[in-house]
């Protein structure tokens, strides 16, 4: 609680509230954490004590007292040693699980805890980290939750309690910004752009949007809102006449007026196409990576599709990431099948971005997730293309990027 | 002889440190935008790219990005990598967390913009527990 109360201090929040939805990544350790905390005792303890609560102390940790469950981590305990993963990252990877579990908090190991069966009510005060599923919850589902830390829900898990601040009260909602949408955006390539420049021009503001864009469907919510989280630090959006509070534009922005407002037209998309595609000039591709955020059993399908029973080119390593709820049946299905005859690997629980893990010597990546796109080439100092799940197996199959702008 | 310019603000976490400042106009994503080993900003298309903020005082409009921000900037701390204290605009939760597991003096709420009074390379000094900032232009 004492950092709780640290944390609400610096906010300036009065008060917390009851938080009944906690997601975060408690207890997790790395090497780095595991080489820094030498103190002896119970491993999980005293990294949930030294780092996830920044105590002083070692405190033996209580189970959780509320819905509480595990976002992406850093291995897939199926596919380590494809990741190129140690040993040594297996063993941190499950003893932090086995801790995890003992503290009754459920290991779901994704950035989608709402493909997975975490999908809390309109109004439900949660306490989430991932940015990507932060602005899911709050745009699409209505429920309320900041950009928490790994911080601050391992406290929440124990506590129950979050600060009053932010997304958890009626003020902070409204539409600071609006967005007039003057092309046709109807496909997931067209909605994870129009999220990528939303989250360009307005940072960490709240924007509604109106316009010609079609009704998007889980997936377009899921990469615009990621792409937004990631240019910028969009943690709500509202679509007029879709989103839950957003019926009308008035209602989307509440007391405020005189929005300031960006037009997105064709120069724009064509502007931000060509800053995702900014760290790509080898057309020569070795990896595609797809399920950013994890692939939803629609993509996974589509993906099977697109292969249409062909084998990728031999210089070309094909992952796809999704949930390990999801990968059971895809696997039950025969989808993993279709992936692994292909050539490609459908993986769990992380990324090549959370996990560090590309195959070995790539160069040039292809990608369907403006997210990705932005976050893998700086981590990973390597090349990258942005464009659409068919460009991305395209690649795949030929070793060349062929991607086209809109 | 150096012109002191004091800043009034609101206390995020307490202490006192002073130090070089190193100033950006660009807000700053903690996870995937820093490399905490070595306190250095990555972002590609950062205007920072490649500068450590390492014993600096940061000044910046705030975070974006991740919700490892706090997390990156914890294990700054246990790196030796982390800014001495951190002067910004825009209160997130990412940068509130941050800070607090920094365990660094922090400044918010001023009653002059910071971004368009600290230069990099002023000397800074941060009274978290006053809400105080004071600029040093060096001579």
């Amino acid at each position: 609680m004492e950092l709780l109360v640290r944390y609400g201090e610096a906010l300036g929040a009065e008060r917390f509230v009851d938080t009944i939805n906690v997601a975060g990544v408690p207890g997790t350790s790395n090497m780095f954490l595991e080489k820094y905390y030498t103190q002896p005792g119970d491993r999980y303890d005293v990294i949930y004590s030294l780092y996830d609560l920044d105590s002083d102390e070692i405190v033996q940790v209580p189970r959780v007292s509320v819905n509480s469950c595990h976002l992406q981590g850093g291995t897939d305990p199926d596919n380590w040693q494809t990741l190129g993963m140690k040993p040594e990252q297996l063993r941190i990877s499950q003893a932090g699980e086995a801790g995890a579990a003992r503290l009754g908090i459920k290991i779901l190991k994704t950035c989608t805890p709402y493909l997975a069966g975490n999908v809390p009510n309109k109004g439900d005060h949660c306490a989430w980290m991932e940015s990507s599923a932060v602005v899911y919850c709050n745009s699409v589902l209505g429920a309320r939750t900041n950009t928490e830390g790994r911080e601050s829900t391992s406290a929440a898990m124990i506590t129950g309690k979050i600060p009053d601040w932010g997304f958890h009260r009626d003020e902070f909602r409204f539409a600071s910004h609006r967005i007039d949408v003057e092309i046709p955006v109807e496909s997931l390539m067209d909605w994870g752009m129009l999220g990528y420049y939303v989250g360009d021009v307005v940072g960490e503001r709240i924007p509604v949007l109106m316009g010609k864009y079609g009704k998007p469907d889980l997936i377009r919510h899921k990469h615009f809102g990621a792409a937004a989280a990631s240019s910028g630090g969009v943690e709500m959006y509202h679509l007029v006449g879709i989103t839950p509070e957003a019926p009308t534009f008035e209602a989307a922005a509440g007391p405020n007026r005189n929005l300031e407002t960006f037009r997105y037209g064709k120069a724009e998309q064509r502007r931000i196409y060509e800053t995702l595609n900014s760290r790509g000039q080898d057309t020569n591709v070795d990896y595609v990576m797809l399920g950013c955020p994890h692939a939803a059993l629609e993509q996974i399908q589509e993906i099977c599709r697109l292969l249409d029973g062909r084998k990728i080119n031999s210089g070309v390593r094909l992952w796809v990431f999704t949930s390990r709820a999801i990968r059971a049946v895809a696997d039950k299905e025969g989808y993993s099948k279709i992936i692994r005859d292909a050539g490609g690997v459908l993986m769990t629980d992380t990324c090549s971005a959370i996990g560090q893990a590309l195959p070995p010597n790539t160069k040039v990546a292809a990608l369907d997730s403006a997210k990705q796109v932005h976050y893998l080439p700086a981590i990973m100092g390597i090349q990258a293309w942005f464009g659409s799940t068919a460009d991305c197996i395209n690649a795949a199959l030929t070793g060349r990027w062929n991607g086209v702008a809109p | 002889m150096s012109t002191v310019i004091t800043l009034h603000g609101r206390k995020v976490v307490g202490g006192v440190a002073e130090g070089e400042a190193l100033v950006t106009r660009q807000t700053i994503s903690g996870w995937g935008g820093v490399n905490a080993m070595t306190g250095t900003i990555i972002e590609t298309r950062h205007e920072l790219r490649g500068v450590s903020f390492k014993d600096k005082i940061l000044v910046c409009p705030g975070a974006k990005g991740s919700s490892g921000w706090s997390s990156v900037f914890h294990q700054a701390r246990l790196a030796g990598t982390a800014p001495k204290a951190m002067v910004f605009n825009e209160m997130t939760t990412k940068i509130a967390l941050g800070c607090v597991v920094m365990r660094v003096p922090s400044v918010t709420d001023l009653d002059r913009d910071p971004l368009e009074l600290i230069e990099t390379g002023d000397w800074v000094r941060v009274d978290g527990d006053q809400g105080l900032v004071e600029i040093r232009k060096p001579a």
